[in-house]
């Protein structure tokens, strides 16, 4: 494949990650925030994203695994999963989250069990795409071609 | 040269989460600041030279209350959910000792609390945003951070002239009418502040800031 298919195909596939929800206008602001002098801003903070969040779905599955489930410790990992994906533009993790949160309101341990398996299915979602996104832009870089800037156009 | 370095702004990013951390730093660094970022509330008090109790660092230099830190920090921005010191409490800290009452304060703040946001201006912070923060916010962050440099300058210059005031009596004169000269411009920069601090619940400062694309929560 030449680099200009290439490049169309980044940018199809781009464009639906944004149409499907899985990403926003923050992850635009991401890659805006990349240039020459940090060409690798955007992989290294989303890879900062995914070493954190697995971590902390790790701490949630512990704390909701607890007989007496301590909601005030599970309620602060999902704020800050949600803060995280809230960053980096994963608008449906971050919406997970956001519907997590209101059952640890509620102290419903069934109910924030599903919410956790809804986070998880969202964030492994996410992380195949952008990881998937990521190695098209390293084929079109190792072809000699450079990563088109994502438009707001659509 | 020298000139380009002194005139630099350095601000102090405040965040216990490393993926907004290394936002705020590429943020911050793309204004064109200098940046240093911490992850706790007392990480910061102790690169601003004070200790928790409010003690300041006996080593450092007491020539001048802007140098009790070690490097010029310009303004604080600072994330308001930490584990430990808050945001708030910081900004409290900070506004609360008298050798850092001047540093302008930001704070950042993943929700939107009407009540968290007027508490923090009423504390005395410059502005509120709401993250995730973009470079457009980071706009409004320059005009703090003159006021306060021309602020300074002011102080250094009246140092330097009390030190030079063992001269002649001629000399001595003219010292004082341009120390007293200092002292007008420097209450009327006070005076524009207090205006400044009264006008300042305007709707710009207490209306949050939406993104437009997520939903407040």
């Amino acid at each position: 494949m030449e680099v200009g298919q290439m490049q169309r195909r980044l940018m199809d596939y781009t464009k639906s990650l944004f149409m499907e929800g899985f990403l926003d206008g923050q992850f635009l602001q991401l890659q805006q925030l990349q240039d020459e002098s940090n060409p690798d801003f955007v992989v290294e903070v989303v890879s900062l994203f995914f070493d954190d969040s697995e971590k902390l779905l790790n701490d949630l599955t512990m704390a909701l695994d607890q007989p007496n489930v301590d909601f005030k410790k599970v309620d602060a990992h999902v704020h800050q999963l949600k803060g995280s994906s809230s960053s980096i533009g994963a608008q449906r993790v971050k919406n997970a989250c956001i519907a997590f949160r209101n059952f640890c309101e509620e102290q419903n341990t069934e109910a924030c069990l599903r919410c956790l398996q809804q986070v998880k299915q969202e964030y492994y979602l996410a992380k195949n795409k952008l990881e998937s996104l990521f190695r098209l832009e390293q084929q079109i870089v190792a072809a000699g071609g450079s990563v088109p800037i994502m438009e707001m156009g659509f | 040269m020298g000139m380009a370095a002194e005139s630099q702004f350095h601000v102090l990013a405040v965040d216990d989460s490393i993926i907004d951390r290394k936002l705020i730093e590429r943020l911050l660094k793309t204004s064109s600041y200098q940046v240093t970022t911490v992850d706790s509330g007392s990480k910061a008090l102790k690169f601003l030279g004070l200790h928790e109790d409010g003690a300041t660092n006996p080593n450092t230099s007491s020539v001048s209350p802007n140098n009790h830190q070690e490097v010029e920090v310009n303004l604080v921005i600072t994330d308001y959910c930490m584990p430990g010191m808050t945001g708030y409490d910081l900004l409290k800290k900070i506004k609360e000792s008298s050798s850092l009452k001047n540093i302008p304060v930001v704070i950042m703040s993943s929700e939107n609390v009407p009540s968290r946001i007027s508490r923090c201006l009423e504390e005395g912070a410059e502005e509120f945003f709401l993250k995730p923060v973009r470079l457009s916010d980071l706009n409004k962050l320059g005009p703090h951070m003159l006021k306060t440099k021309f602020k300074d300058h002011n102080q250094k210059r009246e140092k330097q002239e009390e030190k030079a005031a063992f001269q002649s009596p001629k000399r001595q004169e003219q010292e004082e009418q341009h120390q007293h000269q200092q002292q007008l411009l420097q209450q009327q920069s006070n005076n524009n502040k207090r205006k400044d601090i009264e006008e300042g619940l305007s709707p710009e400062r207490t209306r949050p800031r939406y993104s437009g694309i997520t939903a407040a929560v």
